[in-house]
């Protein structure tokens, strides 16, 4: 384990999620990546500006990325689980470049693919804030605990970004049970972003 | 005859007729399309500079189709619209992303593929790869256009564009070495 895991608290993801969803106040948007993260993201409370991801592994950053790139006067999260990211790893490299400065990305990293059955992720030995930074995201932290954690996500907030914010978590599963209705969330974010109306 | 039809295909040959990525160039602008993430292909070389020379467009390499899909879908949703470019083997990437993302979303993914594997192809992998993308496409009722005039290019590529975003689903318009003059062997 490298030094900036050592001190980390392992946390909770809903917890995490519902502290993340509490300082929102100013319409930010929200994209949980595929299972966990939006099971959570969904119990956390189903804002409009919430995207739910349903299929499509590790494409939360990517689909945040669009999100801030088409609205650069909102704040747009991501979350994602750490066995998502390391699927597109890639993409971390294209963010830094673009470096979209209302961007966020929180990874919960409980080192295994929780909803296929708790088998360990291949990044064991890896430290993903390392990579993150590595890829050109200089902005990007270990929570130490849940404090930290609301602290940093307060600077992602206020000051530009990108950012990236990542948090230890235990192996429990999501609480929430996203309604597996594509075509139905994705209007409703639009009608949450503005780009639509209720018909 | 066979003089004309050559005049309509292949790229320079008519004075008269712009490059077939300056057609598409033109119609992504003219539509609004302003969000063009890349992974590049020696085809596509004349319109990725074109693009990038052009501050109209925000145009970037990703480091895959997959992800470039997630951007734009995103994008989309936000209310900017986009296409990605790629080659033949980039969308045989894409089989997930459509099935599980675009097509359940109904997003109008913008997508141009150049066509390796066929005409000419040298890499046994490339015709190969090449077999998979129409019956991929198929599966998936999925809009699709292969382009081999330059006198079709402008009319295919505005109205496919433009039925995308009224039907909010995806279309592939396929760039043919008909088009193009595609990759030769050297
Ligand atoms: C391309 C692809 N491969 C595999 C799967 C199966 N799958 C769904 S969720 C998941 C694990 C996600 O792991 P992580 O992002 O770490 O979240 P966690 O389950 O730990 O909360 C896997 C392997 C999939 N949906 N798509």
């Amino acid at each position: 384990m490298s030094a900036p895991l050592r001190n980390t608290k392992v946390m909770n993801r809903t917890d995490l999620t519902c502290r993340l969803v509490g300082r929102l106040t100013h319409g930010e948007a929200v994209i949980g990546g595929i299972g966990n993260t939006n099971f959570d993201l969904w119990a956390a409370g189903q804002r409009p500006q919430n995207f739910y991801m349903l299929g499509s592994m590790g494409l939360a950053c990517p689909i945040a990325l669009g999100v801030a790139l088409a609205q650069p006067p909102r704040r747009v999260f991501a979350i994602e689980g750490d066995g998502s990211l390391l699927m597109q790893l890639g993409c971390l490299t294209t963010i830094a470049t673009l470096a979209p400065s209302n961007l966020a990305i929180i990874v919960m990293d409980n080192g295994i693919y929780q909803i296929t059955g708790c088998q360990p992720t291949p990044a064991r030995q890896a430290d993903i804030v390392a990579i993150a930074a590595g890829c050109g995201i200089a902005a990007s932290h270990w929570a130490v605990d849940e404090e930290d954690f609301e602290r940093l996500v307060d600077v992602a907030l206020a000051t530009p970004g990108p950012m990236l914010i990542a948090a230890r978590i235990d192996d429990r599963p999501g609480v929430g049970a996203t309604k597996r209705d594509p075509a139905q969330i994705r209007e409703r974010f639009m009608q949450g972003l503005g780009v639509r109306q209720p018909i | 005859m066979a003089a004309d039809a050559d005049a309509a295909r292949s790229p320079g040959i008519s004075p008269d007729l712009p490059h077939w990525h300056e057609i598409v160039q033109a119609t992504l602008k003219r539509n609004e399309v302003n969000l063009v993430p890349y992974v590049p292909d020696r085809v596509l070389t004349p319109l990725i500079a074109g693009l990038h020379a052009d501050p109209f467009f925000t145009t970037f390499a990703t480091a895959r189709e997959e992800e470039a899909v997630g951007i734009l879908a995103g994008a989309w949703m936000g209310g900017r619209r986009g296409a990605l470019l790629m080659q033949t083997s980039g969308f045989a990437t894409l089989a997930n992303v459509l099935a599980s993302l675009v097509v359940p979303s109904q997003i109008p993914l913008i997508m141009f593929v150049s066509e390796r594997g066929t005409l000419g192809e040298f890499n046994v992998g490339q015709s190969l790869v090449c077999r998979t993308m129409r019956p991929v496409l198929d599966a998936l009722a999925m809009e699709h256009h292969t382009m081999t005039r330059l006198d079709e290019l402008e009319f295919i590529v505005d109205r496919s564009i433009k039925q995308a975003v009224a039907t909010q689903a995806p279309v592939a318009l396929i760039l043919s070495p008909l088009l193009t003059g595609g990759k030769v062997f050297a």
